[in-house]
């Protein structure tokens, strides 16, 4: 039996997908479907004085529902319960949902949302995180903010007297949308003999799950969530699917019939969450060798209008702060702060893209003030094995940053360009020519929850075998386009040494697989992965362990030991249970210990072209260099990283999200960018593998890593092309113009 | 009037043909009307009177893959599959145009149609394995 782990095994649902025969929820339809539709906030804060219904509409035709219609706790269930189902007498952000609607036709119905006219008494608003960190008003608790972290090593205060130079800096990036090309969907039966049923588009069937139970409250046996096929999530399906699978229930419940609620485009990028914007400020202390002597970093991400997600997005922000290297004095304040926006949430990466911007723009301009290069000043400052974090972890796994340098800037001809466009870049050729630069960003990206969390979530898989010598996995992480299906496969086709086809995947759905977790923070591979080998070996030892599986097997001898098992027991299915792996300790009071249980370590090289007429900044070529543990499978890996920086790089000088009092004004793919075909350059993805010993074959997490780096390795390159250091993104050419006209 | 891509999904049940944005900007309604590639979302299904029209259900033939389909599969060219069946139809019309396009063609032979998952290097590289085919 050839191994599966390491080979570019072609994905499980492949298929399906180049056929069209992969069902997503808008393609799915039940008998008397009823449509949905949400009423949402015309102002960013205020009094709801009055709903009414106008127009020449059969407003008896429709189902109408508000928030006295909740049958449970009106609040979207996740860290402090705080955003409405439905706004109750006022909102406080734009497109808040009022009121829901549902009708079979679903063109009247799009005529009826548009004659419910909802009148507000409006308050003042705040859209930005320096009005809410002034306190321009108070719109949430008492002082705006959310959450906050201190993070705080040796002694940052008494650094300062016996530093050579102390290097300032603030850095800025803007919200993202994550602009899945499959928009925000779900499908509802519900009443009160069977519950509630949903279909949806969506990253985590238990978050979903464990709102509903709020909203409805119903025991949790009579709430069953279901993922249907989804196309992207990128995060934005993570947290969000709560609130579309409650509405589309509360009409199906208030209707009896069936619900399906599909945004359009418009309404999800309006109305849905997007990456954090934030605000870094840097004061570091340096030695004139170039040592790094504290690092004191201000943190602040725009949460705005409900706390959602933003502390877990802020932890990760915070702790990925400080970057790949070592410090004896840090001191890391973050705060996530409210704001009248429609609320800000999971996007890949989650705050930690946004710190490690802010760092690696930093370490450059330090670099440049210290008078080294932004190699040496790097390689002075790597973290190696033995050597402790910002929050004090030991690293006990072999890094090596100083060969993973080396190595991106050989592949990318660092060296070789930066001497050459320096001389091209001198020579003028008058207004048309275009500049070139090169630049890089070293980074790292911890896999999994943070710090005690994966101990919290008590991540559970099955697998169960068929008399057919099938063995089916049951979790709840879903397929995303990420390839959980394929990596689970390859995982338990290596252990039980049977085909790939002989491993089925169960569709998640509440009612038939164990909670596995949230399909998020890179977890799914290294840690559920982890779960699926471990439960596949608990079910080779049933079977060897009760006589019918010799130790050494073929696959006709494995289909007749669990036929003859399941003759003489009934049924054979095994489940594991998350453990941490040992040594593993953190203090959620002080912010210290181990905050993941693995890293995965990074170098990115970009190469830009800078055209003095237009003023746009283009990547020309890109090097993404990583150490991910072993990959598990290396299209599928190549995969992640290549999407990954595409979609970094439209973070970085495509995707501005345009903002009119606290409402996205260019909610249209026709005037928010993202890169097309024509834009990404030659994205060269290189692996170094070194096995992580806690992870399913040596893996460790992969996803949100190449969301990471390609930010600062782009304004990096400018700054070479240029001479002019952007500290701010998106970059767009009206900011690149303006040092030059 | 309805858009062709809404009785493409409801009335005949082809729902292979997704929308993405409504606005014909993503590509992922894109189908063939009599040899010329279109976004279904922007064509009013009166237009279509009498047309021969190939979606992403009629490029398998007897349960077999095309070349262009296979290749996406064994290469990454597809990850969450939602622009998918839009990117095999605009492959298929770039290879019947070029059957051997170069780098540039492919790029700019499938810029109509967006995919947020790829990066796009294994879309481009499935195309040049389903021509080298």
């Amino acid at each position: 039996m050839d191994h599966q782990i390491g080979k570019p095994v072609p994905r499980k649902e492949g298929r399906k997908k180049v056929t069209g025969q992969a069902l997503y929820v808008d393609d799915l339809s039940f008998p008397d479907m009823l449509h949905g539709a949400t009423v949402r906030s015309p102002a960013a804060r205020g009094k709801i004085t009055s709903i009414s219904f106008d127009g020449d509409i059969p407003w008896d035709q429709f189902v109408i529902v508000t928030a006295k219609d909740v049958p449970g706790a009106n609040y979207v269930a996740l860290i402090l319960n705080d955003q409405p189902y439905l706004a109750d007498g006022f909102v406080n952000h734009p497109e808040e949902p009022i009121v829901l609607l549902a009708h079979e036709d679903k063109y009247l119905l799009e005529e009826a949302r548009r004659n419910v006219r909802i009148e507000i008494e409006e308050q003042p608003a705040i859209f930005s995180l320096a009005d809410s960190l002034a306190k321009k008003e108070i719109i949430w608790g008492e002082d705006n903010v959310f959450k906050k972290f201190l993070v705080d090593k040796g002694n940052v205060d008494a650094a300062w007297a016996n530093a050579d130079l102390i290097v300032e800096g603030e850095y800025e990036t803007g919200a993202q949308e994550q602009l899945y090309i499959e928009n925000n969907g779900a499908i509802a039966i519900a009443n009160a003999a069977d519950g509630v049923t949903v279909w949806g588009s969506m990253q985590c069937p238990y978050y979903v799950h464990k709102a509903l139970v709020k909203l409805f409250d119903l025991p949790e046996e009579k709430i069953r969530i279901i993922q249907t096929e989804t196309g992207g999530g990128f995060g934005g399906k993570e947290e969000y699917p709560s609130l579309i699978a409650g509405h589309a229930a509360l009409l199906a419940w208030k209707s009896g019939k069936a619900v399906k609620m599909i945004y359009d485009r418009a309404e999800d990028m309006v109305a849905t969450t997007k990456r954090h914007p934030s605000r870094t400020r840097h004061k570091t202390a340096v030695s004139k060798d170039g040592k790094l002597l504290a690092m004191e970093i201000d943190f602040v991400i725009d949460g705005g209008a409900y706390c959602t997600l933003s502390p877990v997005v802020l932890s990760r922000g915070t702790i990925h702060a400080a970057g790949p290297y070592v410090c004896p004095n840090v001191r890391i304040h973050s705060r996530a702060v409210a704001t009248n926006v429609p609320p800000h949430g999971a996007f890949r990466g989650f705050g930690a893209p946004q710190s490690i911007f802010a760092l690696e723009r930093h370490m450059n301009k330090i670099a440049h003030e210290v008078g080294l290069t932004p190699e040496e000043f790097r390689r002075r400052n790597f973290i190696h094995e033995g050597e402790t974090t910002a929050t004090s972890q030991l690293i006990r796994e072999r890094v090596d940053m100083d060969h993973l340098l080396t190595q991106a800037l050989k592949f990318s001809d660092y060296h070789a360009k930066r001497e050459r466009f320096a001389a091209e870049n001198s020579v003028s050729n008058g207004r048309f020519s275009k500049k070139r630069g090169i630049g890089f960003a070293s980074f790292m990206h911890g896999a999994g929850f943070t710090g005690s969390g994966e101990v919290y979530l008590q991540s559970v898989v099955s697998a169960e075998a068929t008399d057919e010598g099938k063995v089916r996995i049951l979790a709840a992480s879903t397929e995303i386009g990420q390839g959980t299906n394929t990596i689970f496969s390859q995982i338990a086709s290596e252990i039980l040494g049977l085909d790939f086809d002989s491993i089925e995947i169960v569709q998640p759905d509440t009612r038939q697989v164990p909670n596995s977790g949230p399909t998020v923070a890179s977890r799914t591979s290294m840690v559920v992965g982890k779960l699926v080998e471990s439960a596949v070996m608990g079910l080779k030892q049933t079977l060897t362990g009760s006589g019918l599986l010799p130790q050494e097997y073929s696959q006709p001898e494995f289909k007749k030991a669990c036929s003859d098992y399941i003759g003489k027991f009934g049924s054979l299915k095994t489940s594991a249970t998350y453990q941490p792996p040992p040594n593993v300790h953190w203090d959620d009071e002080k912010y210290q210990g181990d905050a993941y249980g693995a890293y995965a370590w990074a170098i990115y090289v970009a190469e830009v072209s800078f055209d003095e007429l237009t003023y746009e900044a283009r990547v020309e070529d890109f090097v993404a260099l990583q150490e991910v543990g072993r990959v598990l499978n290396p299209v599928l890996a190549a995969g992640q990283i290549e999407g990954g920086v595409a979609q970094a790089i439209g973070f970085t000088l495509f995707e501005n999200v345009v903002w009119k009092d606290g409402r996205m004004a260019n909610n249209q793919m026709t005037n928010y960018i993202i890169p097309t075909p024509a834009d990404i350059p030659p994205i060269r993805v290189f692996f170094e593998e070194n096995p992580y010993a806690y992870g399913p074959g040596g893996a460790k997490g992969i996803g949100e890593l190449p969301m990471d780096g390609a930010a600062p390795a782009i304004l990096n390159a400018i700054e070479n092309a240029t001479g002019m250091s952007f500290n701010q993104i998106p970059l767009m050419p009206e900011t690149l113009m303006k040092p030059f006209v | 009037m309805a858009r062709l891509l809404d009785v493409l999904r409801e009335q005949l049940h082809l729902t292979g043909t997704k929308e993405g944005c409504g606005e014909g900007e993503c590509g992922a309604c894109t189908v063939i009307i009599d040899g010329q590639i279109v976004n279904s979302c922007l064509v009013p299904v009166a237009q279509v009177n009498g047309a021969e029209i190939t979606t992403i259900e009629g490029v398998a033939h007897n349960g077999e893959l095309d070349a262009v389909q296979q290749a996406f599969i064994d290469h990454g060219g597809a990850q969450c599959g939602i622009c998918t069946p839009g990117m095999v139809i605009a492959a298929l019309d770039l290879l019947k145009r070029n059957p051997k396009p170069n780098e540039n063609d492919i790029r700019n032979g499938l810029a109509g149609n967006l995919c947020r998952c790829t990066g796009y290097m294994k879309i481009f590289e499935s195309v040049v394995r389903a021509y080298q085919k």
